[in-house]
């Protein structure tokens, strides 16, 4: 049976047209405009002036270290945190889907919901004050000190993402084939060496994966620092994203928000590239 | 005996991880149902109390929640509806047929994942009000209908469609529309349900871009009002905690109701891969 050559295209014709206008034809915007300045409201061609101006920008470097700061502690953390999650979790026998579910939970609430939470939570006389206060802990300025605002972030987006990626693992894991535990059992290795001599190489290609999207989540972190900290204290906290939301609708300079658009891409594009080289090499 | 004891510790690592997941939902609510002033309260308050009727007439009063719901179930029914049709059609069409320019068009709706919004917001901005459409429906809907991972996730699903069933359909005389509604759609009934709890959660939870396209006060969707709240000077904690819990309650509930369906249809699909 030969169907006729159309029919596909008819299938594909309300993507590739809503694909074109929403995603195509913005990007290709937005590359332009990032050489263009502003000009008694008349957008004008100004060569590299914008790419230029990045490089005498404090407030960029800050949101550009920021941001890095972010991104090199916290997925770390949540991604070593979600694969022994998941390896305890794939090791017990009982209540194995009630605690996939809770783990899991944080993950379907609204970033900003969370924010907002955490950021009463974590307040100067705030519950988790409260908490380590118990514990014989002095209260920690969260919000108010540069360093620990970062941790506050860290702390609330390694709360909501976890589980997320812990769900990932565990479905990953389920393919790992027993043999291989069976074999290292028999050369006498522990359930720890287990974890590091079968369960994390095994694992590598889905690590690579979560790796490169909670990147490419951190590199555009916007909704948390918004709410959370309001990229606070005087600027600890601000990220590229927020700088960006900031230069193009509180300012309204399209161009060089533009400019501070084709940073995040040309950043997502090369770390990516350089985990994927990476785990490559090592593999 | 060692088992026995790592076992323990295990399921007690384990239930503390899930208290630590669970209990910012439980005081949200808890919250949300006291006073204002209580979420400062030492010790703290971790019982329900009388007062959820009156934080959530002042949460009406201050960003008429009432009008602010309706407008997120409007945009992410429709949406989801939309979005769900467009992609499934797009991901019948990558799965089921050869034809010219189909692996070059894949990789491009895949590439674009890695496209940041922002890197799209500031032209969809100008499009909108060049259009008259900033502040309507039409602008939080339309960006992202033809949301690639949903795409993918229905690619991914179809595949395992046997090519035996649409060719009986064909040689029965079967219409192509025919044989997508009435034999491909009902065996990726499991599919469907998982993509469109991805969409309806995307959507619900989006915030950047109703921010940006939809910032007069009728048209708030739950995000920026609840941003909005919690950006005032004096904040009244207990309207904004009715406000959180009235924004991921329905969310939890219908997450719970469809859970298996999520777990193994979007993340174990994304892994297969």
């Amino acid at each position: 049976m030969r169907t006729k050559s159309y029919i596909p295209y008819l299938f594909l014709t309300p993507a590739i047209v809503l694909f074109a206008i929403f995603m195509v034809y913005p990007i290709l915007y937005s590359f332009l405009l990032s050489f263009q300045t502003s000009q008694g409201g008349e957008m004008t061609f100004a060569g590299l002036d914008n790419y230029r101006r990045l490089f005498s920008d404090d407030i960029f470097f800050t949101a550009l270290k920021n941001t890095f700061v972010l991104l090199v502690v916290q997925v770390p953390i949540m991604l070593f945190g979600a694969i022994v999650l998941a390896s305890m979790l794939n090791s017990i026998k009982r209540w194995k889907g009630l605690f996939r579910v809770s783990f899991f939970m944080p993950a379907v609430t609204s970033l900003v919901a969370y924010s907002i939470i955490f950021s009463i939570m974590l307040m100067e006389d705030g519950l988790i004050n409260q908490f380590l206060g118990a514990l014989g802990i002095k209260a920690i300025p969260w919000l108010s000190d540069p360093i620990w605002a970062k941790a506050a972030l860290i702390l609330a987006m390694t709360w909501r993402w976890t589980g997320y990626n812990m769900v990932i693992f565990l479905a990953a894991m389920q393919n790992i084939p027993e043999s291989l535990y069976e074999a290292a059992s028999l050369d006498g290795a522990g359930r720890f060496k287990q974890f590091f001599a079968v369960t994390i190489p095994q694992l590598k290609p889905v690590i690579l994966f979560t790796a490169i999207l909670s990147t490419i989540g951190t590199l555009q972190l916007f909704d948390e620092p918004y709410t959370l900290t309001k990229g606070g204290p005087s600027d600890a906290t601000l990220t590229i994203g927020m700088y960006l939301y900031q230069t193009g609708f509180r300012y309204f300079d399209f161009g060089y928000a533009s400019t501070l658009a084709y940073v995040i891409v040309v950043l997502i594009a090369v770390v990516s590239f350089i985990q994927f080289k990476w785990t490559e090499e090592k593999a | 005996m060692r088992t026995l004891r790592t076992n323990v510790l295990v399921y007690l690592l384990l239930a503390l991880g899930a208290i630590v997941s669970l209990f910012p939902f439980y005081w949200a609510a808890v919250s949300a149902t006291n006073e204002s002033g209580k979420v400062f309260a030492k010790p703290p308050i971790l019982k329900p109390g009388a007062k959820l009727w009156d934080n959530i007439s002042n949460l009406d009063k201050a960003i008429d929640i009432g009008r602010v719901v309706s407008n997120s179930l409007i945009v992410v029914t429709i949406y989801t509806a939309l979005s769900l049709m467009i992609c499934t059609m797009a991901g019948y069409a990558f799965a089921k047929f050869k034809f010219k320019g189909r692996d070059a068009l894949f990789s491009a709706f895949l590439l674009s994942m890695m496209v940041p919004f922002h890197a799209l917001v500031i032209p969809l901005f100008k499009m909108m009000a060049a259009w008259g459409w900033l502040n309507s429906y039409q602008a939080l809907i339309l960006p992202n209908l033809a949301y690639p991972f949903a795409i993918f996730l229905m690619r991914q699903n179809m595949q395992a469609v046997p090519d035996a069933m649409m060719e009986a359909g064909r040689i029965d005389g079967v219409g192509e529309w025919k044989l997508f509604t009435s034999i491909i759609l009902p065996s990726v009934k499991p599919a469907l349900a998982a993509t469109a709890i991805f969409l309806f959660m995307y959507q619900w939870n989006s915030f950047l871009w109703p921010l940006i396209a939809a910032s007069s006060k009728s048209m708030y969707t739950l995000p920026v009002a609840l941003s909005s709240l919690f950006g005032l000077s004096r904040i009244d904690y207990g309207q904004v905690m009715a406000g959180v819990t009235i924004a991921t309650g329905p969310i939890i509930v219908f997450f719970l109701l469809l859970q298996r369906h999520f777990i193994s249809g979007v993340l174990g699909t994304a892994v297969k891969e």
